[in-house]
């Protein structure tokens, strides 16, 4: 046994080294030590690749145009061998890729910072008077019966396109509608018609932020003139809030234009950070250069997540040497807490207890097959594929998407819990699964709710060298020599 | 304080080690790592311990591989008692206790019958590493099985019972006697419902019993009474157990003994991380006479030595009142 005053010693040195250094950075780059008093910044990263197919190529990406809600402070691209530039033609911005000659995949990166703030406001004004449109036969008397019906019971242009997206919630209701949306695209169909009915209205594609989501695409949605501002419509879903809305593109031309190549296809990754105001004004880079910050953003929504994990294993910690819980398999339960910060608790509890179910099912046919161990296993790991794709499409089909963040569990962590649980099934009772089953739950539910609060997320990313304070505390653990707390249950006939 | 819970400071009054320093202060301080493999591997410890001469139970076969299981037909056709046991197994997991043949069936201690392919999957699965600590490949012992001896039979319900001996330096500290129920399957093994006895060192006489925690003084199946219990060949016992201490080196274990019929104490396993329910099962906390060896300054080095002063030290019972009982124990006897 080492002595006790260079340890204690030393577990103090990673706590002052971690606070000292939260503190400094604290206080010299402003970075928040409380969540949600800072403004949030949306990094997006646009991602093209194509297949390049060996002469000069050349790649058009339209870029968000100035909008409400947002103010752009960076953007750059990384591409390594591509000229670039970005061209603006008063209206819409476009990324421009440029190279002699390319062969192969290639992969483009487009970076912009924005930040949120509501105060930003840039209206335009749709130019000019809006054109009518000319429709061919039999469309034309379709889209003006359409019309007909629908304007005497609308006031104005918002109230008009309300009025259109009730129809479009329904289309097998009118055969007009019908017609017409066998020929155009929701999207399309509403725009023109109210610019047939003389209201400014435009297609748009706008990107949904939302914090550490990857390869997200646009979504389609129509923009129509309410008077002095923009409001965004879904065809089919009616008034949309734009307030994690990203309009990213709002004239004709596509999003993603490659010469030169083919199979192009362009995917968003989208973080949220909160960063001190004086870094919105000047990013500092050099002062960034060795921090999270500075990572892809892809990567940095990994780290996020990562940078909770110590969190998670000292919630393991205390409860086994604290308190004395009992969990099948030791850091299972963190693995399953990281699986439930992606799909929310209650849906994770259920999905997990009803893959677990199911698979425990199956491998009580398994152990009559005689079966080797480590076949077994990956039948395990196989079957829980099953149930899991299974759970999926069913819960797709009745409508439950939350049914779908099933697959975020790591699957051979599955496989073995059923495995051991089975095992302990068959040994000791389905008394003592429920009971581990229970307690690894459990601990997995608190670990969840600890890494959970936005707090410690907050302190987790923004303050990594904290960690070390964790790292401290699971070391001083590892020397409690007291008793855990259900020793006192357990030993209590010591009391009478 | 509530029933059913005890304050710290009064579990720490009554000398109770908690698994916490357990773990810190006696089995990281007094077992080196490197001995570890000698008690983990019951193949190990049986061949080591034949090899000082203490008792064991006779090794019948050992399957070390899985194309030999299809050969197990031959070892078993002679066999109709016997154990089979992986050798890396913990808590008592995946021990088959056979007491008998049934035609093509194998009889198991509590009466259910099985078949050879039953047999032969349960030893497939143990050289996979089913019952083994981390899953690692493991060997199948086959052992002879042991007969209890008669004066315990009528206390254990099925199985056979088998005395756990706390050795610390080569001292047995603290003893206790498990008792198969029909709930734990045979197996003497607390965590799986078995009875523990709390048995003096000083005499070999029981001084409490526990049945999951709580205090019993009535065997549940039997109905026996587990009071004034008497283990025979008590000193040849601790003999056995404190000898384990030269063998494995090991500063904390717990050895399990038990008793056959013909062989007298015979050295079943033993073990590296002992629990701590013997403590309930003696209504006596381990921190005393663990501190009490620990404080020890003529160290006492033959094992005769070791255990008379341990039987001295550690009893229940004063020099005067255990002879006079002891005699009249002897006497009562058959």
């Amino acid at each position: 046994m080492t002595q006790r005053g260079p340890f204690l010693f030393f577990v103090f040195l990673l706590m002052a080294a971690g606070a000292a250094t939260a503190l400094y950075r604290h206080d010299a780059y402003h970075i928040p030590l409380l969540p949600g008093t800072q403004q949030t910044v949306w990094q997006v990263e646009a991602r093209v690749e194509y297949l390049a197919q060996g002469g000069p190529t050349q790649v058009y990406l339209t870029l968000p145009p100035e909008q409400t809600g947002f103010r752009l402070i960076g953007e750059s691209s990384a591409s390594s061998g591509f000229g670039f530039e970005v061209a603006s033609d008063g209206q819409q911005r476009r990324a421009h890729w440029t190279k002699r000659s390319a062969r192969g995949e290639q992969v483009l990166f487009y970076k912009l910072d924005l930040v949120q703030d509501d105060g930003y406001g840039v209206e335009a004004p749709p130019a000019g008077s809006p054109q009518l449109l000319n429709w061919d036969e039999p469309y034309q008397t379709a889209a003006l019966q359409l019309l007909q019906s629908v304007m005497p019971i609308s006031a104005d242009a918002r109230s008009l396109a309300q009025q259109l997206t009730f129809e479009m919630a329904r289309p097998g209701a009118n055969q007009n509608l019908s017609l017409l949306l066998d020929r155009y695209s929701p999207t399309q169909l509403m725009a023109s018609l109210l610019t047939t009915s003389g209201v400014p209205a435009r297609t748009v594609q706008v990107l949904e932020l939302e914090d550490g989501r990857r390869r997200q695409g646009l979504r389609d949605l129509v923009q129509v003139w309410d008077k002095d501002r923009w409001q965004l419509f879904d065809p089919i879903a009616g008034v949309v809030n734009a307030d994690h809305l990203l309009l990213w593109q709002t004239s004709t031309p596509a999003v993603l234009e490659v010469l030169g190549g083919s199979r192009s296809r362009v995917s968003f990754s989208i973080i949220s950070q909160s960063r001190p105001a004086t870094a919105l004004i000047d990013p500092g880079p050099e002062d960034f250069s060795f921090s999270l910050y500075s990572l892809p953003i892809a990567e940095q929504s990994m780290f996020k997540l990562i940078m909770l994990l110590p969190l998670g294993a000292l919630v393991v910690v205390v409860m086994r040497i604290l308190v004395g819980l009992k969990t099948s398999g030791t850091f299972m339960p963190v693995l399953i807490a990281l699986a439930f910060l992606q799909t929310e608790l209650i849906p994770g509890l259920t999905s997990f207890v009803l893959v677990i179910a199911v698979g425990l099912m199956i491998r009580s046919y398994l152990s009559s097959l005689n079966l080797l161990l480590v076949s077994r296993i990956a039948t395990l790991v196989v079957v829980v594929i099953g149930i899991i794709t299974a759970f999926s499409l069913l819960s797709y089909r009745l409508g439950l998407m939350s049914g779908l963040t099933i697959t975020f569990f790591p699957m051979i962590i599955l496989a073995w819990t059923i495995e051991r649980m089975s095992i302990t099934w068959e040994e000791q009772g389905p008394k003592e699964v429920l009971l581990q089953g229970g307690g690894s739950l459990f601990v997995a539910s608190l670990a969840f709710l600890v890494m959970d609060q936005s707090l410690f997320r907050h302190l987790a990313f923004n303050f990594p060298e904290l960690n070390l304070c964790v790292l401290a505390v699971i070391l001083l653990l590892g020397r409690y020599t007291g008793y855990r707390l259900l020793e006192l249950h357990r030993f209590a006939v010591f009391g009478r | 304080m509530s029933k059913g819970w005890i304050s710290p400071w009064a579990l720490a009054r009554r000398g109770v080690l908690g698994m916490n320093k357990r773990n810190i202060a006696y089995i990281a301080r007094y077992n080196p790592r490197d001995r570890y493999p000698l008690v983990d591997d019951k193949l190990k410890t049986k061949l080591v311990a034949q090899k000082a001469r203490l008792n064991v139970p006779d090794l019948l076969h050992v399957v070390r591989t899985q194309h030999e299981i299809e050969a197990i037909q031959q070892e078993l056709a002679s066999l109709v008692e016997f154990v089979i046991k992986p050798a890396q197994g913990s808590g008592g997991k995946g021990i088959l206790v056979i007491v008998g043949r049934d035609g093509d069936a194998f009889v198991k201690s509590n009466g259910t019958r099985i078949s050879l392919n039953d047999v032969k999957r349960h030893v497939s699965n143990i050289l996979s590493g089913l019952h083994s600590l981390g899953g690692k490949q493991d060997v199948a012992i086959i052992e002879a099985l042991v007969k209890t001896s008669k004066l315990f039979a009528s206390v254990s319900h099925e199985g056979v019972p088998d005395i756990r001996i706390i050795v610390f330096r080569g001292y047995p500290i603290m003893g206790m006697l498990r008792l198969a129920t029909h709930a734990s399957d045979g197996k003497a093994n607390l965590h799986q419902g078995a009875i523990g006895v709390g048995i003096d060192i000083g005499t070999g006489r029981s001084v409490a019993a526990v049945l999951k925690n709580q205090l019993v003084t009535t065997h549940p199946d039997t109905g026996v009474s587990l009071e004034n219990l008497q283990v025979p060949d008590w000193r040849q016992m601790l003999n056995l157990a404190a000898r384990c201490y030269e063998v494995t080196g090991l500063g904390y274990m717990g050895c399990d003994i038990v008793i056959d019929e013909t062989q007298g104490p015979l050295l079943l396993e033993m073990n590296a991380r002992p629990g701590l329910s013997i403590q309930i099962a003696n209504d006596q906390g381990l921190v005393p006479r663990l501190r009490h060896i620990e404080q020890l300054e003529d160290y006492y080095v033959t094992v005769e030595d070791r255990v008379s002063y341990a039987m001295t030290t550690f009893t229940y019972f004063p020099a005067e009142v255990r002879q006079v009982q002891t005699a009249a124990l002897q006497e009562a006897l058959p």
